[in-house]
């Protein structure tokens, strides 16, 4: 097996997902059921050879990168084809891999208009390959092509599935068709935001000669050690800190920066914003862990309050605003924005228990808001409406679908026991005692201020539940029979209602991933 | 006189293709095997640029003592850079033909006379890529663009045709003084022709007012072949009123070798004198990006909107020659600009060419190139459309397609260097290419998200319109192909690129 732990198992979850979507094109168009099985078979072996990985995984030594490789690329920039799995990406990777599949399940018979299923499925294992090589990815360049390689088929997905209801749009005083319009703010947001995460990887490069016996270098690993020992200088690292947060928090997405996403989340057809939800926000988070915390260990340490207040601000102003919705998908998603806040809190400590609860919270907040995006698609594909003043008595309508809605609605808000407390929780736990050095009356501040978010939060998703599952259904649902949850959808649904109870009661199965490699993390770059 | 005619072979059997297309045009046989002929030169003057590439590896041929072969006293030399972009000409070329096939066939009047010009002016980009004088340089280059003020023009019954070849005429001309007198006053400063006397009478003589004129004047001449703003305003008119192919390859070859007439000035003959090119070229690119991209942004017709984009591209290559806008710059940094700039130019042929060929395929079918009249494209032609994604999200720079390598090395040729004014350059590229990426976007949303519109009839949609020309398939499969592979493994360009810095060494 030894060549399947040198790089080719991690290689074969990043693109067997690709290959599989070259297969599904290559099948007729007329034989859909052939696709369906293509996509699943590849997106399936990549799910798999993903938990063999995470069996296999030393967690002894989680610290260390596992499984990689690191092979000649680029040679004219010395960029080169590193990857490797550490306690960090570990669970996201697997996250990617398992939303992928429960994703082609769901896709199974709820096809959104205009139907064309070989065409969303290559889609879907487009994306997944870039998904999961932006977790395994340990060189800049390479980070870069994957964290791009995601935007091509989420902007099409939008597009051509998204919603067709009409806008009007803020500025422009002109009427257009959701999907168009939020289509392209997503791909031009991102896109501003990566272009200068690029400058920034540039700049590490050429700075990093003088470090580095004059051999200029995207090694993330040679980076951070760059970064450990502080070598970069204030000014150079202040800029570079700012291009690189402009990449992440646009992906996050951190307020003030996150106005395309209720718009995306939104305007997608359904799978495509359980991807964006569950996987596509984490990719910025997650950079934040990888690259600025480790390779620019000293700005990441100026910017920490900054970062923190902003995480505080979109907590507070996704509740605001979630309170003020009438649309359910448009509630869940600014509902993402206020737990990628609580991401972001946690990051912003420096602490170990902040990173932690940060990881566990890009997990829980996958499952739980996959869920919840699935649920709201189906739903609206029953009722032809997201508006909640139309929704009610869905409890008595569907009970099933009413019932899991309750229960996601309920680990969303963070009810200990379920996925999502130990996110909340922790990072709330840890900027009440942040990293020496960082002003505590600030973080406790943020602390206080955060919590309130947690009961708006409970505040607004029972609102949500009140709205939509209580009560008499409306007259217009009268003589109306509804199928309640199919087989299709139990299947993608069930997987994400063990996984929530599941880490809910035992965190450690993500814990016992990261924490070592968090510890060590902090350790080195922070000294703590 | 000892001449070194294996250096010189892609050169005569060029001219002999030229000559071979004049006779058989003659003959009466159906008149695409003059296409034919072309094609199969351009292939057969490809094989000893590869046997002059690889010649350490090759038994027969036998090696210049030095890295270059120098013919005619310096005014001529074969080296890896002139190799590479010898080999960037002919296949641009062949791709221009390829997709000249179906179109020019249509018209059903000198075929054998159009391909005659497109390979004389071939012939012309091939020669300037060794040209290391300034009467060979201009020769060459006036070879490159006589021919293509014909092809301009040739739908003569259309009356854009004839705006654009009169319009592209007259610029043409007045570049072209404009070039030769700044070439006039280098020479009487200098006294000398060839880029490397040049070169050592400027280091001799130091700075004059005079010769500061005559490299200005030069390099506007180079600008208007390149079509970078402010020079540009004959571009859009000529490229959309020109017939498609012509416009593919007025863009890709014509375009490059004004780039390579660039290159070989700025870092061999004017080497001593960057505080003067390093500033106007940095101008010029930051102009041409800006105001070309802004402008595409509000084209309504694709080809027009190509022809900005071009300027805009055009802006980016220039790009790297900014970094020796710095003072402080080094041989090495004005190495890596240079590499970027061939690195840039060959996948921009790539891309280009491709996405010109996505364009004569649907302009075949639709009858139409307005923007509007290609919405739902991809319903009823979806390998089509598909491959008008792929190109244009190219050209937008989006990974994992070739353009994005273009792009990176671009911005790292102006970052590596230590200087806020070279720094400035690569946040203006940088807000411009998310610009260009809403251009971009509207041609693919378009052919996407929209729906046919109500003006292009049913029937042409089920086929009526002439399916894809053989040769067109061809030349779609070969640029897609190209920036896929380009794109996923780009060092096969990178490594091109890097073995054509030889021009910028000695710095």
């Amino acid at each position: 097996m030894g060549w399947f732990e040198n790089g080719w198992g991690l290689s074969l979850v990043v693109f067997l997902p690709l290959v599989g979507a070259a297969a599904v094109l290559a099948i007729p168009k007329a034989n859909e059921q052939a696709q369906k099985a293509t996509a699943l078979l590849f997106a399936g072996a990549s799910f798999v050879l993903s938990v063999v990985l995470a069996i296999q995984f030393d967690y002894g030594s989680a610290m260390d990168f596992q499984f990689g490789t690191d092979l000649s690329w680029i040679s004219a920039i010395n960029s080169r084809y590193i990857i490797g799995l550490d306690g960090i990406s570990l669970p996201l990777l697997v996250l990617s891999t398992f939303i992928t599949v429960l994703s082609i399940i769901y896709s199974w018979e709820h096809w959104p208009e205009p139907h064309n299923p070989k065409a969303f499925l290559a889609l879907i294992l487009v994306l997944a390959t870039g998904m999961a090589g932006t977790f395994v990815a340990l060189d800049l360049i390479l980070f870069f092509v994957f964290f791009e390689v995601v935007l091509l088929p989420m902007y099409f997905m939008i597009g051509i599935w998204g919603d067709r209801n009409e806008v009007t749009l803020p500025v422009f005083k002109r009427t257009t068709e959701m999907r168009l319009y939020a289509s392209i703010k997503f791909f031009l947001f991102t896109l501003f935001g990566s272009a200068f995460m690029l400058l920034g990887f540039l700049a590490l490069y050429f700075k990093s000669g003088d470090f580095n016996n004059g051999v200029n270098t995207f090694s993330m690993e040679v980076l951070s050690e760059i970064g450990r020992a502080g070598l970069w200088g204030a000014t150079f690292g202040f800029w570079v800190f700012a291009a690189l947060f402009l990449g992440f928090a646009v992906k996050v997405p951190m307020f003030p920066l996150h106005t395309w996403l209720p718009d995306a989340h939104t305007a997608a057809p359904t799978v495509g914003s359980v991807l964006l939800a569950a996987i596509l926000l984490k990719l910025g988070t997650y950079a934040f862990v990888r690259i600025s915390l480790p390779i620019l260990p000293d700005q990441a340490r100026d910017w920490a309050p900054a970062i923190g207040i902003l995480a505080v601000i979109g907590i507070i102003y996704a509740s605001l605003a979630c309170l003020a919705q009438t649309d359910m998908k448009r509630l869940i998603a600014f509902s993402s924005v206020g737990h990628m806040g609580f991401v972001m809190l946690g990051i912003a400590t420096l602490t170990d228990i902040g990173i932690n609860a940060a990881i566990i919270g890009m997990v829980a907040h996958g499952v739980i808001t996959g869920l919840l995006f699935f649920l709201a698609g189906s739903m609206s594909h029953r009722y032809h409406t997201r508006e909640m003043a139309r929704l009610g008595g869905n409890q008595k309508l569907m009970p099933v679908m009413g019932g899991i809605l309750g229960f996601t609605a309920m680990a969303s808000l963070g009810l200990p026991g379920l996925a999502g407390f130990w996110g909340e929780f922790m990072a709330l736990l840890a900027s009440f005692n942040p990293l020496e050095g960082l002003s505590e009356s600030l973080f406790r501040t943020l602390m206080v201020i955060g919590a309130v978010g947690t009961v708006l939060a409970a505040g607004y998703l029972l609102w949500m539940l009140q709205k939509v599952n209580f009560g008499e259904p409306g007259e217009q649902w009268q003589g109306h029979t509804f199928h309640d949850v199919d087989a299709y959808e139990m299947a993608a649904w069930a997987p994400l209602i063990v996984s929530i109870l599941a880490i809910g009661v035992f965190p450690r199965l993500v814990f016992g991933a990261t924490n070592d490699a968090v510890v060590e993390l902090v350790a080195k770059a922070f000294g703590g | 006189m000892n001449v070194d005619y294996h250096a010189l072979a892609p050169e005569i059997i060029l001219g002999i293709t030229v000559l071979a297309v004049l006779v058989v045009d003659l003959l009466r046989i159906p008149k695409y095997w003059t296409a034919v002929i072309g094609l199969v030169g351009l292939f057969a003057a490809f094989v000893p640029v590869l046997t002059l590439g690889f010649c350490e590896s090759l038994d027969f041929c036998t090696e210049p003592e030095t890295a270059q072969r120098v013919l005619f006293g310096g005014s001529f030399v074969v080296d890896t850079f002139s190799l590479v972009l010898k080999g960037l000409f002919l296949g641009a070329t062949a791709v221009a033909l390829l997709l000249s096939v179906g179109y020019i066939e249509e018209d059903r009047y000198w075929q054998g006379e159009f391909y005659f010009l497109m390979l004389c002016s071939a012939l012309g980009a091939v020669v300037l890529a060794s040209s290391r004088d300034l009467v060979t340089l201009f020769v060459a280059l006036e070879l490159v663009t006589g021919p293509t003020f014909l092809m301009a023009g040739w739908r003569k019954g259309d009356p854009r045709s004839n705006e654009a070849a009169l319009k592209y005429f007259i610029i043409g001309v007045l570049s072209a003084a404009i070039l030769l007198f700044g070439m006039s006053l280098v020479y009487g400063y200098t006294g000398e022709l060839t880029f490397g006397g040049i070169r050592a009478a400027t280091a001799a003589l130091g700075d004059s007012a005079l010769l500061t004129i005559g490299v200005i004047l030069t390099l506007l001449g180079f600008a208007f072949k390149v079509s970078a703003v402010p020079f540009h305003f004959w571009t859009p008119d000529t490229y959309q009123g020109a017939p498609i192919p012509v416009t593919a390859y007025l863009s890709v070859v014509s375009k490059t070798a004004g780039f390579v007439g660039l290159l070989t000035l700025s870092y061999q003959a004017f080497a001593e004198l960057r505080d003067v090119w390093g500033p106007l070229l940095w101008i010029l690119a930051a102009l041409s990006m800006t105001v070309g991209n802004l402008i595409a942004v509000r084209q309504d017709d694709i080809v027009r909107l190509l022809g900005y984009s071009s300027i805009a591209q055009g802006g980016f290559i220039l790009v790297p020659f900014g970094a020796a806008v710095a003072g402080n710059v080094t041989g090495d940094q004005l190495e890596q600009a240079f590499f970027a700039t061939v690195t840039y130019l060959l996948i921009y042929a790539v891309m280009n060419m491709g996405a010109f060929a996505v364009v004569i395929a649907g302009a075949n079918r639709l009858k139409s190139t307005l923007i509007a009249d290609w919405g739902g494209l991809s319903s009823y032609a979806p390998g089509l459309a598909g491959l008008l994604a792929l190109f244009f999200a190219s050209l937008a720079g989006i990974p994992p397609i070739a353009g994005w390598f273009a792009k990176l090395v671009m911005f790292s040729s102006v970052l590596g260097v230590d200087s806020g004014w070279a720094t400035a350059l690569a946040v203006i590229a940088v807000l411009n290419s998310v610009v260009a990426f809403y251009y971009y976007a509207k041609v693919i949303k378009s052919a996407w998200f929209d729906q046919v519109p109500d003006t292009i009839p049913a029937a042409e949609l089920r086929g009526m319109g002439r399916a894809v020309a053989p040769s067109l398939q061809f030349a779609l499969v070969l640029t897609a192909v190209g920036v896929l592979v380009l794109g996923i493994f780009p060092n096969l360009i990178a490594d091109v690129g890097d073995v054509a810095k030889t021009v910028a060494a000695g710095f």
